[in-house]
C-alpha cells in the first residue's frame, strides 16, 4: 500500500512541476501550407481577414475542434486557422539556419523545401522525357477565391444549413 | 485500493494532457509499467496506453504537404499521359467553382497549393485524386450526372480519398521508410549526390505505386465506402442533396458496360455502394429537386458534355 502512495505521490509531483511550466510557456505552430488562411469565425463559412505564408508561426490562444484561434504579430491580429494549415513542427525555410546547426531532430523541425521537392522532381522529369508537365502547371492557375465561393453558393441557392459547419 | 487505482486513472491522462509534450511519451511507458508491475493497472489496459502513446510518436514521422504536393504533380502528370485532357474552359471552371468550394466544407480544406480539378477527355466512367489535389474527372463520369448534387457527390469523393490519405498509403511501406530516412539526414546536412539519386529513385517508385492503384487496381472496398461516408458529409454541410451520390450511382449501374476499364473493374459496383450508402447512413432515396438557377449554370457548364 505504501509503494502505491509513493507511486501516486510521484504522479502528483509529475503533474505539480509541469502545470506552472505549461501555462508559463506560449504555444506556437506553424503554418505548413504555401498560403493560409485566417478566418473571423472558426467555420469555413467565416469571411477570410488574414493570409499567413508557409513556416509562419503563430501564437495558440483557444482550441474548437478542428479550429484553432491564433494571433500573430505579437497578438495583434487575431482569427481562426484550420488545423490542416498548421504544424506542430518548426519549419525551416532554409537549410542551414539556427535550428538546422543546433541539431534540433526531425520530430520538431521540418524544412521546407526538403525531400521530395522542385530538385526530385526536375531528376525525374529527366529521366522520363514522356511525362508532361503543361497542364499540371496550367491547372494552377484555376484558383478560385473565397468571395467567388460565397457567390457560385448564393447563385445556385446552396444554403449551409446552421450547426453542422466544421 | 479501488480509490487509489481510480485517482491514478485520472491523473495518468491528465499528466499526459498537461505536459503534452514528447518527453512525457516515454515517461508515460514508464509509469504504465510501474502501475503495471505493482497490479494497479490489468496487463491489457496498460498495453493499450503504451500503443497509444506509440501511435502518437509514429504519427511525427509522415510525409508534409509540401512533399505530398509534389508527390501529386507527378501523379497527375503521369495521369495525363494515359488521358487527354478535355479544355472547354467553362466546363473546367464549373468544376473548380464547385470542387474548390467543397473542399472548404472538408476536413481538410487546408493543403500545400489548394484543389484543383480538371475534365479528362474520355468516354470511359472514371476518376482520380492524388495526393497532391490535383483531381480528374472524365466525360463519361460526368454525364452520369443529371444535376449538379450530383457533380459535387462525385467531387466531394475525390477529396474524401485526398482528406482519408487513401493515395499515400497506396506507397509501398520500405519506399516510405527509406524516403523519410533519407528526407531526415538531409535536415542535418545537405545530400550527396548519390542520396539525391536514391531519393529520385524512391520519388519513381511511389509515384508507380500510386498511378498503378488509380488506374489499375483500384482502391479496396473498403477505402471506396470511406470515401463515399467523407462524401456524404461533405455535401450535407454544404447543404447539397446527399441523394445526388445515390443518384448518380443509378446512371452510371446503366451506363457501365460489362468489360470496361475505369471504375467498373476498380470500383465496387454501383448498386452495392448505394446499398452501403442507405444503410450506414439511413438515408431514404428521394429524388433530387435542385433550384432552376442551379440546374441552369449546371446545363450551361456539362449539360451536354
Amino acid at each position: 500500500m505504501s509503494r502505491v502512495r509513493t507511486f501516486l505521490l510521484a504522479v502528483l509531483f509529475l503533474c505539480v512541476f509541469c502545470l506552472p511550466l505549461f501555462s508559463a510557456t506560449q504555444e506556437f505552430l506553424s503554418v505548413q501550407v504555401k498560403e493560409g488562411q485566417m478566418r473571423s469565425t472558426p467555420s469555413f463559412l467565416g469571411s477570410v481577414m488574414a493570409s499567413l505564408a508557409y513556416g509562419d508561426r503563430v501564437e495558440l490562444i483557444e482550441d474548437k475542434g478542428a479550429w484553432k484561434r491564433v494571433a500573430i504579430r505579437g497578438g495583434k491580429i487575431k482569427g481562426w486557422v484550420h488545423m490542416s494549415a498548421l504544424s506542430t513542427k518548426k519549419i525551416a525555410l532554409r537549410a542551414g539556419t539556427a535550428d538546422v546547426q543546433t541539431g534540433a531532430t526531425s520530430s520538431e523541425l521540418a524544412l521546407a523545401g526538403k525531400g521530395f521537392n522542385a530538385k526530385v522532381e526536375a531528376e525525374f522529369k529527366n529521366k522520363n522525357k514522356n511525362i508532361d508537365y503543361t497542364w499540371v502547371d496550367r491547372m494552377e492557375m484555376l484558383a478560385v477565391k473565397p468571395d467567388q465561393m460565397h457567390a457560385f453558393l448564393k447563385q445556385g441557392q446552396v444554403n449551409p444549413p446552421e450547426g453542422v459547419a466544421p | 485500493m479501488k480509490r487509489d487505482s481510480l485517482i491514478l486513472f485520472l491523473l495518468l491522462p491528465a499528466s499526459l494532457v498537461i505536459c503534452g509534450c514528447q518527453t512525457m511519451l516515454t515517461a508515460t511507458e514508464k509509469v504504465t509499467t510501474q502501475a503495471e508491475s505493482i497490479g494497479m493497472i490489468h496487463p491489457s489496459y496498460a498495453q493499450a496506453i503504451k500503443k497509444s502513446t506509440g501511435a502518437v510518436s509514429k504519427s511525427i514521422e509522415e510525409f508534409t504537404p509540401e512533399q505530398e504536393y509534389y508527390i501529386g504533380r507527378s501523379v497527375a502528370a503521369v495521369i495525363l499521359t494515359k488521358y487527354q485532357p478535355y479544355t472547354n474552359q467553362p466546363a473546367n471552371q464549373y468544376l473548380n467553382l464547385l470542387g474548390q468550394t467543397l473542399a472548404q466544407a472538408s476536413d481538410m480544406p487546408e493543403i500545400f497549393r489548394g484543389y484543383r480539378f480538371l475534365v479528362l477527355n474520355s468516354d470511359e466512367i472514371n476518376a482520380f485524386a492524388t495526393p497532391g489535389g490535383q483531381i480528374f474527372v472524365t466525360r463519361g463520369l460526368l454525364r452520369c450526372c443529371r444535376n449538379e448534387d450530383a457533380v459535387a457527390a462525385v467531387l466531394a469523393h475525390e477529396i474524401g480519398h485526398i482528406q482519408l490519405k487513401h493515395g499515400i498509403q497506396a506507397i509501398k511501406k520500405a519506399r516510405i521508410t527509406d524516403a523519410l530516412t533519407t528526407i531526415a539526414a538531409e535536415s542535418a546536412r545537405a545530400l550527396a549526390p548519390n542520396e539525391v539519386a536514391m531519393l529520385t529513385e524512391t520519388f519513381g517508385g511511389a509515384i508507380m505505386d500510386i498511378t498503378t492503384t488509380l488506374i489499375n487496381n483500384g482502391y479496396s472496398r473498403s477505402f471506396e465506402y470511406e470515401a463515399d461516408n467523407a462524401a456524404q458529409t461533405i455535401l450535407r454541410r454544404l447543404g447539397y442533396d446527399p441523394n445526388g451520390l445515390v443518384e448518380m450511382l443509378m446512371v452510371m449501374g446503366k451506363n457501365l458496360k460489362s468489360g470496361e476499364s475505369g471504375f467498373a473493374k476498380t470500383h465496387p459496383a454501383p448498386q452495392d455502394r448505394i446499398d452501403e450508402i442507405q444503410q450506414k447512413l439511413g438515408i431514404k432515396y428521394s429524388r433530387v429537386r435542385t433550384p432552376d438557377a442551379r440546374q441552369a449554370r449546371f446545363t450551361k457548364a456539362v449539360g451536354k458534355i
